[in-house]
């Protein structure tokens, strides 16, 4: 007996160390998770911070002030009272190269050598001229007049004017010589360079030249997609769910489909794509690079995972719920769909939006049947050829020119935009319609 | 109205897969192949969507090889019109090619340097093909002439005129046709200076291909992406780590990091351009003869592709980095495949 009165001798000291170790190593512990959430939070932080930094520059579009004519000639006469037929003809007729170098040489009247004026109008983007065709467009009237117009810069000197060029090296290490730099400094001086929110970046298609690439083509290009992906994945994911969780037998044949199914959920994604490759482009001779075999290809990768969340969400609905209805006489069917599913609904939706979320993040199983291409036209639907976002992202990081690195972390910040937003909404969701029982 | 939903959306789903899977016409040019010639035919794509009445053409990044077997598989719309390439075709596929029916006409285009550079911080590598292959072989000779996996950890143990640091460079991965460019040029140039290695081509043509393209794979060559403006990044933040990549990232980024020389040679324009410097290697794009004529533009396509324009000194692709043909040579392509003559097979081994 005298040893159990010992056992429980809380406060000898061997007692009181073995108690504060304990504690130490509670505490400890606390720690090590304060220390691994820190850590975490760090990285994400440098992470997000590192490319929103980058990513700023890319929204935005230095432009220069010119003084643009539209001369009547160019255009065959004054465009008033023609039909729209005639004034794209005209329009396709036009010089605007011309008329921008005739801009800039009103600013810089002593560059005449041939040499130096090519200089000159490569301080401004090629895509200038379709902003001049676009303004004679909307308004045919301004052939005849002069008029001040704000036009994009080319990307080399957009870079030196945001500072991730430095202007201050040698001539040949940088993209621009001496001249322009001089040209450029005067038109700073005189307050003709100034930096805009970008509006190609958000309505234009891509391009190889960075100050007119835009994410809009690859935004429409996911959105495409994603709709293919919905309209597959989530009628015959969630029936599935219903058809397993409510009406099949539990035998040996429902226990292979159900490790099947999440072992599906687990594939690498490129597989998806082969098969995607195999069965909707080899077989079907669907189009390829476009949206349809796109969302059928991602469809496929994202049917496991709304399953496996219907299922879930359909399994935590009570019994009592089922036996009640059944109890008033309602069939099975109805059982399911007016009682069941509805109230399953939410989680099953939250599981839908992740999955989808995920899709659209997904680039590995595009590059298989094409999306993983340069395409300008904004895709008009399901079958144009069509990029979607992150592919758009590696198609920029992939680019040699030096603004594409702000662009594509300006991209993204889009994409990464999207994502959230869609997580804000299953979040939303849950918290707002689920239920517990 | 949930279950109408439902059936609504499978209905979408029916209908529009149903639709667009009937055949259809194709009225823009597509584009498959490699992702270094992909920023050139991008550029000259995109400039034809604007100044002509086609649409712009679609380009696909998929690498030489994967292009090839694209565009190999057989005539007829659903197949790419064209693929780039940044070897030649190789005698294999083109067979493949023209068992499956498809006639390729060869455009070359130009030439891309390999280039090995570093920060601007740190003084400029000048190496020579032999240091390169000794740095970065898998297997070398020892001073005995004998073949050891390779030993050396700082440079200054490859040629103590070298700087003391570690053996770090960043390359393109074994997929890449960058990669296969740079084991062959530079890694077998210098391999190819050990006289018994090079006798070694004959006796074992093999084993001497396994030696002289051989990477090590012990961490002193780390794989980055093959064309990644992150590489330029990586290269400022470490001093001592040297980049393999295309010439046209140098010159876009020709403020933050340098060249260094090969044999001598810095990697410029001209020096590229003439064949002086010792990496270089040709671009070519192929065209399918089938789909000459077929499908509207392709003409229009090429011929705006071989113009002065687009490849010449001073033209727009030239602007993204692609080094021109000699002046001659650009000529003589051009007159050539606006011949449409399709690639008999001679003219590869």
């Amino acid at each position: 007996m005298t040893d159990t009165g010992q056992r429980n001798d809380w406060a000898s000291d061997e007692m009181q160390r073995r108690i504060a170790r304990r504690y130490a190593a509670d505490s400890r512990f606390k720690w090590y998770g304060i220390g691994a959430i820190l850590l975490a939070m760090g990285v994400l932080v440098l992470l997000l911070g590192s490319i929103i930094v980058t990513g700023i520059p890319g929204f935005t579009q230095t432009q220069v002030r010119l003084q643009v004519s539209f001369d009547p000639e160019q255009f065959g006469g004054s465009l008033k009272g023609k039909t729209p037929e005639e004034v794209d003809a005209a329009i396709a007729a036009a010089d605007f190269s011309g008329m921008i170098r005739t801009g800039l040489q009103s600013i810089f009247p002593d560059v005449t050598q041939r040499r130096d004026v090519r200089d000159l109008t490569d301080l401004v983007s090629s895509g200038a001229r379709q902003k001049l065709a676009q303004i004679v467009r909307e308004d045919p009237g301004i052939v005849g007049s002069t008029v001040e117009v704000w036009l994009p810069t080319s990307d080399d000197v957009h870079t030196i004017v945001n500072g991730s060029m430095e202007r201050d090296v040698a001539e040949s290490d940088r993209r621009l010589n001496d001249k322009q730099i001089a040209w450029l400094e005067t038109l700073e001086k005189t307050d003709s360079i100034r930096g805009t929110l970008s509006s190609d970046f958000f309505t234009g298609g891509d391009s190889r030249e960075p100050e007119m690439a835009g994410v809009w083509g690859s935004v429409v290009g996911s959105f495409w997609t994603l709709l293919v992906t919905l309209a597959v994945a989530f009628p015959l994911g969630v029936l599935a769910a219903v058809y397993l969780e409510e009406f099949a037998p539990k035998n040996r044949w429902s226990d292979l489909i159900e490790v099947n199914i999440n072992n599906l959920a687990a594939v690498p994604s490129i597989v998806f794509g082969l098969l995607g490759l195999a069965v909707y482009l080899n077989v079907m001779h669907l189009p390829r690079s476009a949206p349809i075999v796109g969302g059928l290809t991602l469809a496929l990768m994202t049917m496991p995972v709304i399953i496996i969340a219907a299922r879930a969400a359909l399994k935590a609905v009570p019994p009592s719920i089922r036996a009640g209805a059944m109890g008033l006489g309602a069939s099975k069917v109805q059982v399911t769909f007016h009682h069941v599913l509805p109230l399953a609904m939410p989680g099953i939706l939250t599981g839908v939006i992740i999955g989808m979320a995920h899709a659209l993040g997904e680039t590995a199983p595009l590059l298989m049947i094409g999306m993983v291409a340069f395409i300008v036209d904004i895709p008009g639907g399901i079958s144009d050829a069509a990029t979607v976002l992150p592919v758009q992202i590696y198609l920029w990081a992939d680019s040699p020119e030096r603004a594409f690195v702000e662009k594509t972390s300006a991209a993204i910040m889009v994409l990464l935009t999207f994502l959230i937003l869609m997580n804000a909404v299953a979040v939303l969701l849950r918290k707002r319609f689920e239920r517990k029982w | 109205m949930l279950k109408k939903t439902l059936i609504g959306l499978a209905a979408v789903a029916v209908v529009s897969a149903a639709t667009t899977g009937a055949a259809y016409a194709r009225d823009q040019i597509r584009v498959v192949g490699s992702s270094t010639v992909f920023p050139f035919s991008t550029v000259v794509a995109e400039e034809f969507g604007k100044t002509s009445k086609f649409k712009t053409p679609i380009v696909e990044s998929t690498g030489t090889g994967g292009g090839m077997k694209l565009f190999c598989a057989g005539a007829g719309v659903q197949h790419p019109d064209i693929t780039n390439a940044s070897r030649r075709i190789k005698k294999s596929e083109l067979e493949g090619c023209n068992a499956n029916g498809v006639a390729p006409i060869e455009v070359k285009i130009g030439f891309d340097g390999i280039v090995v550079a570093n920060t601007k911080q740190a003084k400029p590598m000048n190496l020579t093909l032999k240091q390169l292959f000794l740095a970065l072989g898998k297997q070398v000779p020892d001073k005995s002439g004998k073949l050891v996996p390779n030993p050396y950890k700082l440079w200054s143990d490859v040629d103590p005129s070298l700087p003391k640091t570690k053996i770090e460079v960043m390359g393109p991965p074994p997929t890449s046709g960058t990669r296969d460019a740079f084991n062959e040029l530079a890694m077998e140039g210098g391999c190819k200076t050990f006289p018994k290695l090079a006798e070694m081509k004959k006796a074992d043509e093999k084993k001497y291909e396994a030696i002289c393209r051989g990477v090590r794979e012990d961490g002193a060559y780390i794989e980055g992406g093959e064309n990644d403006n992150l590489i330029v990044q990586k290269l400022v933040a470490n001093p001592n780590l040297i980049g393999v990549f295309g010439y046209s990232f140098l010159e876009e980024n020709a403020d933050k990091i340098q060249g260094g020389t090969i044999d001598g040679v810095a990697p410029d324009y001209d020096d590229i351009s003439s064949g002086k410097y010792p990496v270089s290697r040709s671009l070519y794009f192929y065209v399918k003869k089938q789909h000459v004529g077929a499908v509207p533009g392709i003409k229009e396509y090429v011929a705006e592709f071989v113009s002065d324009k687009a490849v010449g000194p001073n033209g727009y692709a030239a602007d993204k980095g692609l080094i021109a043909l000699p002046d001659a040579d650009r000529k003589a392509v051009r007159d050539k495949v606006l011949t449409w003559t399709p690639m008999t097979g001679d003219e590869v081994k």
